[in-house]
């Protein structure tokens, strides 16, 4: 190997692997750059409203935005509800998937069952909404016999079963992490496979179900297109029982029907903005959390968090 | 008082009745996909067919075919895979190869999870207000882009990251022992082996970034457009918002052309998912390590 | 039977964040075109000492790292010197045979591709000639393209020796080389070093004490951090001065 040959070849080479790896540093900060970039914006434009609207009037209980009504409650309660119910849902239904692929289902049965439940995960969300307006409410109208099938009931079931694929990848996660040793020193005291499972096994996963109990709420609150098209878009504020089998509103919902409608600069559009704000609040805070609780799940997790 | 003793269920039993439960709830989970599924085939295969694919809608969408629905969501998806794909890798590569075990790596995987939570219609307020207005770009296939590439980042940072990372240790020692530099021994060993990994991750994330409606209503997508986009600063129609307004906006739409869309739709995804599982299925049976 | 010194190391300390495997003020001299062997037992500091001379210890969380190494003469431990180039050098064989995901004709050449060479004649005339000395040209002449990792360990192992030899290094380095082989792979390496030790300069660490015995024409035993004695292979083994190397050689503690 000449000296002079391979001198030549150092000195190109530097050069572009400098540049290179430039790029690639600058690659690395870019998820900084754009969430600090997404909350400046939501920022710049959300705060408008706090100088155009009083605060008594974003607490208000009345949205309508026609006639300057710009309450918030409606749409933070509508969001509540649903997101709550959903993951309160998806949760037990989750982890008993979990459960059963994990411990009751035969080999065969799992094959065919974990290709599906990813099959689940890539259905579009306004797929799932059009379904859910055509069929599934219609259904549940006639099932439970009310005025309507667009409810908060109606969504937090389809919202639940779409968080399903990311609750059921973290709580089989959790199942895996729970050494084999717990579960044969149960077996060896005589206890049942589902008292090992119940007494043993969940105990020790509590912190990894809790963190897909909020994932699942995190996947819940940013849904759109679905409650959307199936809860009914009635900005009332919810109360009592009887009001979850009623039309409601979520912020996400607000935001999709209405942007399109709103003149640049107005009052409405900078509410909007705010409520994009409060959403993006919203999910950082329930994200800070999760990943507190288990950090190192997350990065499965987060390719399920569709 | 003593209380009433309740019956007492033998360990057995209590195990049938749970075992049996959990059964239940996971035919909960899975059969409704089956039902989905399969619901959307039986009532719209009758509506697909080549003019279908083909055609330009008219008669205020009532009739025709999809094709520039089709042809946007496609140009969406390339665009969106221009933007996220090389910075995506190139996070990847430095989370995995370059990064120190600091604060700025820690800042950064929090940004990514942060990222990732966002819900999909604040990335469209984003977008409107960055791109298409800020920006000036108007509502195009290059503020949709953006936006959706944005928005699928983290998903392909995620599994490209985790693709590098199980590339053996031993395989950069054995580079730089030779004389490697760090970026010839990513270039030469780790990322084509990472590739496979890689591919099906990009291919998963574009899957979902063709899906997305909420990010595209306010950034490029049109409702009734009868010609194919001609360049980038165009609006373009896009298969999942079509869907969404044919079947909540346009009164006396035939119920065989709403669900013959989304079987369009949906076949165009799941084929992508498939895709991107045979592709890893046929890599991990190659590999030695 | 001291010829030119190819590897001086001046006083060298190392030690990792963990406080395992760290060296204290070692002044070794390594000896050109000789079979060099650094042994002793576990966690003695052979190993550290032995990527030192690569500087692959680099890539390690060493915590502090005192004096000095020269290669000719030359400072290889000051901060700017060329890394790259002195790993071309100073070649080394690992413990376990890896074998990187190419074919056995790309593994040889990957060193030299990395360099910048492109000539087909010259890749393939090192290759030809790595193989040859190596002893694996008649297993695998026919089959150059086949994937390196379907052959047995004995001949990766070879394989690993010959993707040196490739970047005809000056000096070369190996980490117990043939703990995973059975006894005519192990022959076979230890017959090779013997062959090639007129052009190249061996640095050994070898897997056990008979092993050093049968190749050793200079011989470092270590403890825990320490040279305890140095000298040829001959004296060593047979009239070792120091009693913990007596000990040591003759089993009463390992």
């Amino acid at each position: 190997m000449t000296n002079e040959h391979e001198g030549q070849q150092k000195r190109s080479l530097s050069w572009l692997e400098f540049l290179i790896e430039r790029a690639i540093q600058v690659s690395g900060i870019s998820a900084i750059v754009l969430v600090i970039l997404i909350f400046l914006f939501l920022i710049k434009e959300g705060t408008p409203t706090f100088l155009e609207i009083p605060l008594s009037g974003l607490f208000a209980t009345r949205w309508y935005p026609i006639e300057e009504y710009y309450g918030l409650l409606p749409l933070i309660m509508g969001s509540l509800i649903v997101t709550i119910g959903a993951a309160v849902v998806s949760l037990p239904l989750g982890l008993a998937t979990a459960i059963f692929i994990a411990e009751i289902a035969p080999a065969w049965v799992r094959d065919i069952l974990k290709p599906f439940i990813e099959v689940l995960a890539g259905i579009p969300s306004v797929v799932i909404g059009f379904i859910g307006m055509l069929v599934f409410a219609p259904l549940i109208r006639v099932a439970l016999n009310i005025p309507t099938g667009l409810t908060a009931f109606t969504g937090v079931l389809l919202l639940a079963w779409m968080a399903l694929p990311t609750v059921v990848s973290v709580a089989e996660d959790v199942l895996d992490t729970v050494p084999k040793t717990y579960r044969d020193a149960g077996l060896a005291l005589g206890m049942t496979r589902w008292q090992v499972i119940w007494r043993i096994v969940l105990p020790a996963g509590r912190s990894g179900i809790l963190m897909a109990l909020m994932l699942g709420v995190g996947r819940a609150i940013g849904e759109t297109m679905t409650v959307m098209m199936v809860t009914g878009n009635a900005a009332r504020v919810p109360v009592g029982l009887r009001d979850f089998f009623m039309p409601v509103r979520t912020m996400t919902a607000t935001i999709a029907a209405e942007m399109g409608e709103v003149a640049h600069g107005s009052p409405h559009y900078h509410v909007l903005f705010t409520v994009g704000l409060t959403l993006f609040v919203i999910t950082f805070a329930v994200n800070m959390a999760a990943a507190s609780v288990v950090f190192r799940q997350v990065k499965r997790a987060e390719r399920m968090l569709s | 008082m003593m209380r009433p003793k309740l019956p007492q269920l033998s360990r057995q039993n209590s195990q049938r009745i749970a075992f049996a439960l959990i059964t239940l709830a996971a035919f909960v989970v899975v059969a409704p996909i089956f039902f989905i599924v399969g619901y959307i085939v039986y009532e719209g295969a009758s509506a697909i067919s080549w003019e279908f694919l083909t055609a330009y809608p008219y008669d205020g969408m009532k009739a025709g075919g999809l094709l520039p629905a089709i042809v946007g969501t496609l140009w969406l998806t390339f665009g969106t895979a221009v933007v996220a794909v090389p910075i995506g890798i190139g996070a990847a590569i430095y989370l995995s190869e370059y990064a120190k075990d600091n604060a700025l790596t820690r800042a950064i995987r929090v940004a990514i999870i942060n990222l990732a939570g966002i819900p999909s219609v604040v990335f469209g307020l984003f977008g409107l207000g960055l791109f298409v207005i800020f920006l000036n770009f108007g509502t195009s296939i290059l503020a949709g882009s953006l936006t959706l590439g944005i928005m699928t980042l983290p998903v392909i940072i995620s599994t490209a990251e985790e693709a590098l990372r199980a590339v053996p240790q031993s395989f950069r020692l054995v580079s730089v022992s030779l004389g490697g530099t760090r970026w010839q021994t990513i270039r030469r060993v780790v990322l084509p082996q990472a590739l496979p990994g890689i591919i099906t991750g990009v291919i998963l994330g574009l899957e979902r970034a063709a899906g997305e409606t909420a990010p595209i209503l306010f950034t490029v997508a049109a409702f009734f457009l009868p010609r194919l986009p001609t360049s980038m600063f165009d609006q373009t129609m896009a298969l999942p918002y079509h869907l969404f307004v044919i079947s909540t906006q346009v009164p006396g739409m035939p119920e065989r052309i709403q669900y013959g869309t989304a079987l369009v739709l949906l076949i165009f995804v799941l084929s992508m998912n498939v895709l991107a599982t045979l592709i890893r299925n046929h890599y991990r049976k190659q590999r030695f390590w | 039977m001291a010829g030119d010194v190819k590897i001086h190391i001046e006083d060298f300390g190392l030690r990792y964040s963990d406080g395992t495997e760290s060296l204290h003020d070692i002044t070794l001299d390594i000896y050109a075109n000789q079979i060099n062997v650094l042994f002793g037992p576990a966690g003695g500091g052979k190993s550290t000492l032995l990527r030192a001379m690569n500087r692959l210890n680099d890539l390690t969380d060493v915590v502090e790292q005192t004096g000095h190494i020269f290669l000719d003469g030359e400072d290889v431990t000051r901060p700017h010197y060329d890394i790259v180039r002195l790993r071309r050098r100073v070649g080394i064989v690992f413990a376990r045979p890896v074998v990187l995901p190419m074919s056995i004709y790309r593994n040889i050449t990957y060193g030299l591709e990395l360099a910048g060479v492109r000539d087909k004649a010259t890749l393939d005339a090192a290759v030809t000639r790595s193989l040859q000395q190596s002893a694996l040209w008649d297993e695998v002449h026919d089959r150059l393209g086949d994937p390196a990792h379907a052959l047995s360990g004995g001949q990766q192992q070879r394989l690993c020796l010959a993707r040196v030899l490739a970047l005809q290094p000056e000096v070369i380095l190996l980490d117990e080389p043939t703990s995973g082989l059975d006894p005519i792979s192990t022959a076979k390496i230890e017959g090779t070093m013997q062959e090639l030790k007129s052009d190249y300069t061996f640095v050994v660490v070898p897997h056990s004490v008979q092993q050093a015995a049968r190749v050793a024409d200079w011989a470092a035993f270590f403890l825990q951090g320490e040279l305890v004695e140095h000298s040829t292979g001959r004296e060593l083994f047979v009239t070792p001065k120091n009693t913990r190397t007596e000990d040591y050689i003759t089993g009463r503690f390992g």
